[in-house]
């Protein structure tokens, strides 16, 4: 991992040097145009994309995302296609006349607000941590 | 104002001079917070992106405020209170569609972009005929959503100030227009951010005060509010189930899966929702935005549920009908049944300020794409002043809100909710595609790019022109009859443009000779999951 070391050229620009406050009308990064942060060149990420942490960051994100992505896909449509398909049963009652199809349509919302508190909290504790550590080490600033 | 809101009305709820009071009350207080958190707006990051200051909750609620429009507010509502259930299926496809954004957009866009969706294209594929098409497709589909709002605008002000006559109706909206214009001049975003803070705050704040009122005259409890709305209903207790506006045919059903599609693909190529995420200082706070917006938005729609169904039971949808705006009034004419007089007026002043308050983010988001890609992008090669740059957005701005005003003042007469699907379909298949295969497939080329977001658009755009939308139906934008030339027989064009889009997007990098660049590929996956070279933003 010779690449994340820190590098003599680049020493001024750590993580906190570019934290200029909001109100600053040039901050550092728009000085000389477009160049917005100290970064690796196109060559350096090839490195970082084939490390290990890298690896485990995009494995880790793509375990949740993938499959929850899907279901709830499917599980959205499902409803929609009963809904459009099989509208009598939406009308069974459950009770009084609080029907499947509104049940359904609640657990809709449940779903949606759960998968996005766990999404959050699972990508807090999962994928923040690591992509953290990767970011600091590149923005310790090395040129390969 | 007062003399035109004083000419004849024969259909008038409420008393014009306290709506308009109310509503002005709303604009003196916008304008104040506009012009107060403006600042200097000097530098292009505090136009576009607001100095990157805002907290995760306050752009939530901020992205709330942009999303839930008066196709939300209004349009849901009417829906459920003249059709029932079909209505709620439509907030559905609004809530569960940013789960998308959250998971997949969220992050990686707020990582590897500056103001605009081309940025994010742009880093991917370096090629200025990109930027291009995604500036024209952000143009197109702000521009759709524009037209839905102040059609919006122009049923609400009959409503609202009484004004009937079109000449009026017609001045209204052009002060609507105005101000917005105002609101984005001054306030550049960190003053519209502001203005969509407190205008998501007032408009939840009421429907939720609504929704516990119409729950308190069913005594608290669900059941008996829907029997009585089922009771009031000409359709009994089929309106509680569903199939009443979209169960007609086989061709409706179809058009209710296409637009089920587009709405749940929709959300995550809104140009406006995408353009807020760039308004906080990491990733992170985008993340935890997009979360504090599913609360707001699913919580919301959650009282339009209610606000429907009692809108049927109280006020019926006969009477919602006869009302100018159709189902779209049927929210404040409910806050009259229930408030009498005042709360009809916040009510309506409140919808009213969700339409400028929209038209004002949709504004700024069409600013930004024609001055920061259009201009500074492609005429300036990336080298245009700060200066130079803002003032272009300031110019479009003052053009694309008369192009809405004048746009306004024809649309008007049509479902805003339908208008708004439109919009969204257009959004899933000229935006979305492009942006996921850029952010996380390792092929795509800039060819990909080109076809599926030229694709997406003229598929989209021409299956609504050929559709029963313009000819050809009793509910088409061309009246005449006997002019026909609706070939496609769905509203909702979703259902073939967002896959043939997909599609086209996989075939043009297929074909492309050129290789995909690797590296490219990589520095955007690094950069995405990892926010290395992102811009940071300040501690607000």
């Amino acid at each position: 991992m010779s690449l994340f070391q820190p590098s003599r050229g680049n020493a001024g620009s750590t993580a906190d040097s570019y934290q200029s406050p909001p109100w600053s009308d040039a901050p550092p990064w728009h000085v000389g145009g477009t160049a917005p942060a100290p970064q690796p060149s196109a060559i350096g990420y090839e490195a970082v994309r084939a490390s290990r942490d890298f690896w485990t960051i995009q494995r880790r994100y793509g375990s949740f995302v993938r499959p929850v992505c899907t279901l709830f896909i499917i599980w959205y449509f499902l409803f929609v296609m009963i809904a459009v398909f099989a509208p009598g049963f939406m009308r069974v009652s459950v009770f009084g006349d609080v029907n499947v199809g509104l049940c359904f349509g609640v657990l809709q919302f449940v779903s949606t607000f759960a998968i996005a508190m766990s999404y959050r909290h699972w990508a807090r504790r999962r994928l923040d941590p690591l992509s953290d550590r990767l970011r600091h080490r590149l923005e310790g600033g090395q040129e390969p | 104002m007062t003399g035109l809101a004083a000419t004849g009305a024969p259909f008038t709820v409420g008393t014009p001079a306290l709506n308009f009071g109310i509503f002005a009350f709303f604009v003196v207080v916008t304008l104040v917070i506009a012009v107060s958190a403006a600042g200097r707006n000097r530098s292009t990051n505090d136009y576009y992106a607001g100095g990157r200051a805002f907290t995760g909750w306050q752009n939530g609620i901020a992205i709330g405020g942009d999303y839930l429009s008066a196709a939300s507010f209004l349009g849901i509502a009417g829906i459920i209170a003249i059709y029932g259930y079909d209505g709620f299926l439509y907030s559905i496809g609004f809530l569960v569609g940013w789960l998308l954004v959250l998971m997949l957009i969220s992050e990686p866009f707020r990582n590897t972009g500056r103001y605009t969706m081309a940025d994010v294209l742009d880093l991917r594929l370096k090629a200025p005929p990109v930027r291009a098409a995604a500036a024209v497709s952000t143009l197109t589909v702000s521009l759709f959503y524009l037209l839905a709002q102040m059609a919006g605008a122009g049923a609400l002000v009959s409503l609202l100030l009484g004004v009937n006559s079109s000449v009026g109706q017609g001045l209204v909206v052009a002060v609507v227009g105005i101000l917005m214009i105002f609101y984005v001049l001054v306030g550049g975003m960190k003053g519209t951010t502001w203005v969509q803070i407190v205008k998501a705050t007032i408009l939840a704040a009421s429907a939720a005060v609504t929704t516990v009122w119409v729950l308190s005259r069913a005594g608290f409890s669900l059941p008996s509010l829907l029997q009585h709305a089922a009771a009031s209903s000409p359709a009994g207790t089929r309106v509680l189930g569903p199939g009443l506006e979209y169960g007609v045919s086989t061709t409706t059903k179809l058009d209710f899966v296409s637009l089920a599609l587009a709405l749940v693909l929709g959300t995550a190529g809104l140009p406006h929702v995408l353009m807020r995420l760039y308004t906080v200082p990491n990733a992170r706070e985008a993340r935890r935005s997009v979360v504090w917006t599913i609360w707001l938005v699913g919580l919301f729609y959650l009282c339009t549920l209610l606000l429907g169904f009692g809108a049927m039971w109280l006020v019926g949808g006969k009477r919602i009908l006869a009302a100018p705006g159709g189902g779209d009034s049927a929210v404040p004419l409910l806050a009259d049944k229930l408030g009498g007089t005042l709360l009809f007026g916040i009510v309506a002043a409140v919808a009213f300020a969700t339409i400028l308050a929209v038209v004002a983010g949709l504004t700024i988001t069409a600013s930004a794409s024609f001055a920061h890609d259009v201009y500074a992008g492609l005429v300036r090669h990336g080298e245009a002043e700060p200066g130079d740059e803002i003032r272009v957005a300031r110019i479009t701005a003052v053009v694309i809100g008369t192009v809405a005003v004048i746009g306004g003042i024809y649309a008007k007469g049509i479902e805003v909710a339908f208008l708004v699907g439109l919009a969204f379909a257009i959004a899933a298949s000229a935006n979305l595609p492009s942006i996921l295969y850029s952010l996380f497939w390792p092929r795509f080329t800039e060819r990909g790019a080109l076809w599926s977001i030229y694709g997406g658009l003229i598929t989209s755009v021409g299956l609504i022109i050929f559709s029963p939308v313009v000819s050809g139906a009793s509910s088409s934008l061309i009246t005449d009859r006997h002019v026909n030339f609706a070939f496609f027989p769905l509203n909702n064009p979703g259902i073939v443009a967002i896959p043939v889009a997909f599609f086209l997007g996989w075939l043009g990098t297929i074909t492309d000779r050129r290789p995909a660049d690797s590296a490219r590929f990589a520095r955007m996956q690094v950069r995405a999951l990892t926010g290395v070279g992102a811009e940071r933003g300040g501690r607000a």
